[in-house]
């Protein structure tokens, strides 16, 4: 079966995402082979939730987005695998925060990617996973310029063999 | 964020995308993508429901791992166990985003 991509979406907002296509320069089949078995391989989560560390982290951006609605904080964040659901803040003005803080693990499964762990359905689970805040620029510039060789070098420190993204 | 996720694929890491609209992430050219039928915010699933979130994240390791090609697309076969329209209106937040407040005030998007 196929889900429906636009069952959630408001009806008015649903021409601007059909109409999109590939951002220029990014058409091409870009492919990693993925080499290990999964059970030696060392798995990484980023989602675009917006959560940050309450008590050592900065929140995303929020105020400046409301000065400049086309804005969208470019930064990103790390939270290590076992931080409490309690110590996590929300900072995203397209969603309802409420699930997220009772369950972070909707966003960000990482207590459930240490029991596969602890399984051996994966060999492990990265020390730190990363979050970025989804709503960006149309042009992802920011992301583009000042985030993604970040989180790539930090991936590449943590020794990541595989990523799962998941968009808020 | 499926662009996002070639840029971590071109640098040699593999990527899988779990999104609620797959068929974005598609045109948006992901290497990887596990479809959800749920609302925003929520990617693997329920509060509180570790069967369902397990069942997304075991899909989407093995779409990570056992896909064999470029645009390899595996949809999750759950219904969200909620009636649309309480789904649709539980996901929205509290208060319009500004750039939908700007968009509802003036029917098109600013810049």
């Amino acid at each position: 079966m196929n889900v429906d991509s636009y069952r959630f979406l408001p009806r008015s907002f649903r021409a601007f995402y059909e109409g999109r296509g590939s951002l220029p320069g990014e058409l091409d089949e870009v492919w990693a082979p993925f080499e290990k078995r999964l059970q030696s391989s060392r798995i990484a989560l980023l989602t675009s939730a917006g959560f940050y560390l309450k008590n050592s982290q900065p929140p995303f951006d929020l105020d400046r987005e409301r000065a400049n609605p086309t804005w969208g904080d470019p930064s990103w964040r790390v939270i290590p695998t076992g931080t409490e659901p309690s110590d996590l803040g929300v900072s995203h003005l397209h969603i309802n925060d409420e699930d997220l803080l009772a369950d972070p693990e909707i966003a960000l499964p990482a207590r459930m990617l240490e029991q596969l762990a602890a399984e051996h359905v994966i060999g492990g689970a990265t020390t730190d996973h990363l979050v970025v805040m989804g709503y960006q620029e149309a042009n992802l510039e920011g992301w583009r310029d000042a985030t993604v060789n970040d989180l790539i070098a930090n991936l590449r420190d943590q020794a990541a063999d595989g990523l799962i993204l998941a968009p808020a | 964020m499926p662009v996002l996720a070639r840029w971590i694929e071109r640098a040699g890491i593999p990527t899988v995308v779990v999104t609620m609209m797959p068929a974005v992430a598609q045109t948006r050219r992901a290497p990887r993508v596990v479809g959800v039928e749920f609302p925003f915010g929520h990617a693997f699933g329920m509060p509180g429901d570790r069967a369902m979130q397990r069942q997304v994240l075991e899909l989407a390791l093995r779409v990570l791992a056992g896909a064999g090609s470029f645009g390899t697309r595996v949809d999750v076969d759950i219904e969200w166990p909620v009636p649309l329209r309480e789904a649709y209106r539980a996901w929205q937040p509290k208060e319009a985003s500004p750039i939908v407040k700007v968009l509802l005030e003036t029917g098109r998007r600013p810049g």
